[in-house]
């Protein structure tokens, strides 16, 4: 699976792409748990930006619930943000837009987690830069 | 196989309609009511039957007990919730004392809301019945006369009269029962359940309660999608959300839509109903359960549209 990620400050930024489902669901684990770690940048936490995420399944719903309670487990915060429709509605019927934290952007789920990473965020992306 | 008809279709506990959730529903269809042309009877049912289900009828009821018509002689059932308690008194009503039935009960498994209907099943203390009970634990017997012991209960299991047979089925094999094939898979669930697939005359009906999916692995999700591969309908235990299911839920041993949906849609089965129900739900809850999974399965179906139904005591599924 395609799955691309950014440091900004203390938030790692992971966009993954495509279809999370049972036949990517252990590659999306396997590169999402170790941008859990502090030593990958993730120290106040991490935003999934789902913009180019097509579908989840139960099994990658599964893998947000792993990753959230070892962001937990350790004082960090994980959320998803830019959710299309289609998959924002997934995660509704499932009830997990009461377990994971939803922002409508990645710039507004980055500043939440870490006012600091937002400003770096915000930064990376002003025209010029 | 014809049909499929739900006596029984609450999980864990059996449920009943209050009376004043019945007068909130009368206040709400007669308010509805107001000005419209209800003069002939028609008018009238086509009103009621415009009406939501959580209005104009109940999900109940009883807990787990699902009929099989087969087509041949004898009956087939799924588990001996207190639903088959309705199920033998229709049976009396239809055949009377006089004339000896053969059921056929299979059963998921032995926890107390899967059996508890077995002390009320009339036909159970009529000479020259037949009650074959088929099942994958060893304790089965053990636990059906178990709960008719003091103090638990005060008619015991030896009062029954019908001829009682136990048979263990091995899962994984091919067993020929009343005409049709069945076979069993172990399911995840404190002590573990069983699930059934049926197959007669080109019909396949698959039920599936009281079983968890944790989701970790491959091997789980695909010995399930083979187990329900191209069924007709598959009733299956759907008693939470996913989120529950998987986290605060874990290791209860029940599933989800989600999961139903996925696995119905991987397999290519056509009919899935939403089964054992969460005894806290109310109808608006099972009713929004439903409108919900519906909109899962249109918004992900990559194949043929998969039905979506919500049991209730008294659906009839025909195959």
């Amino acid at each position: 699976m395609e799955i691309t990620h950014r440091a900004y400050a203390d938030v790692v930024v992971v966009a993954p792409a495509g279809r999370l489902d049972h036949t990517v669901a252990e590659d999306f684990e396997r590169s999402l748990l170790p941008l859990l770690d502090p030593a990958a940048g993730s120290g106040a936490g991490v935003v999934l930006d789902f913009a180019r995420v097509e579908y989840i399944s139960s099994v990658g719903l599964r893998v947000l619930l792993i990753a959230g309670k070892a962001a937990r487990a350790r004082g960090a915060r994980i959320a998803v943000a830019t959710l299309r429709p289609v998959v924002q509605e997934i995660f509704a019927i499932s009830r997990f837009n009461g377990v994971v934290e939803m922002f409508p952007t990645v710039a507004a789920a980055v500043a939440a987690i870490s006012p600091a990473a937002g400003a770096a965020y915000a930064a990376a992306k002003a025209p010029g830069s | 196989m014809k049909r499929v008809r739900f006596w029984g279709t609450r999980g864990s506990l059996p449920v009943a309609l209050t009376a004043p959730a019945l007068r909130a529903r009368l206040v709400a269809a007669v308010q509805g009511a107001r000005g419209r042309a209800l003069a002939s009877d028609a008018d009238v049912d086509a009103y009621v039957d415009g009406l939501g289900f959580d209005v104009a009828g109940t999900f109940g009821g009883h807990t787990s007990c699902v009929e099989i018509e087969t087509g041949g002689p004898d009956y087939v059932l799924c588990d001996l919730g207190s639903g088959v308690r309705p199920f033998g008194q229709a049976a009396l009503a239809k055949h009377g004392v006089a004339a000896p039935q053969t059921y056929h009960v299979f059963m998921s498994h032995v926890h107390w809301d899967h059996i508890m209907g077995l002390p009320f099943f009339v036909p159970a203390y009529i000479p020259r019945n037949r009650i074959v009970i088929y099942g994958g634990h060893e304790e089965l017997e053990f636990a059906l006369r178990r709960q008719m012991e003091p103090p638990s209960f005060p008619v015991p299991f030896g009062t029954f009269r019908a001829d009682i047979e136990f048979v263990r089925l091995a899962p994984g094999v091919r067993h020929n029962v009343a005409g049709m094939t069945v076979t069993t898979l172990l399911q995840r669930h404190a002590g573990d359940s069983y699930g059934y697939r049926f197959e007669k005359d080109g019909r396949t009906v698959v039920y599936t309660t009281d079983s968890e999916h944790t989701l970790a692995g491959p091997e789980e999700m695909q010995a399930f999608v083979e187990f329900f591969r191209g069924a007709d309908l598959v009733v299956f235990d759907a008693m939470y959300s996913l989120a529950d299911a998987i986290s605060v839920k874990a290791d209860w041993g029940h599933s989800s839509n989600i999961v139903g949906v996925e696995l119905c849609q991987l397999a290519r089965a056509a009919h899935l109903c939403l089964f054992h129900h969460e005894p806290a739900s109310d109808d608006a809850a099972i009713a929004r359960l439903l409108e919900d999974t519906r909109r899962l399965e249109e918004i992900t179906r990559d194949g043929p549209p998969l039905r979506i139904s919500a049991a209730y005591d008294g659906l009839d599924i025909v195959l």
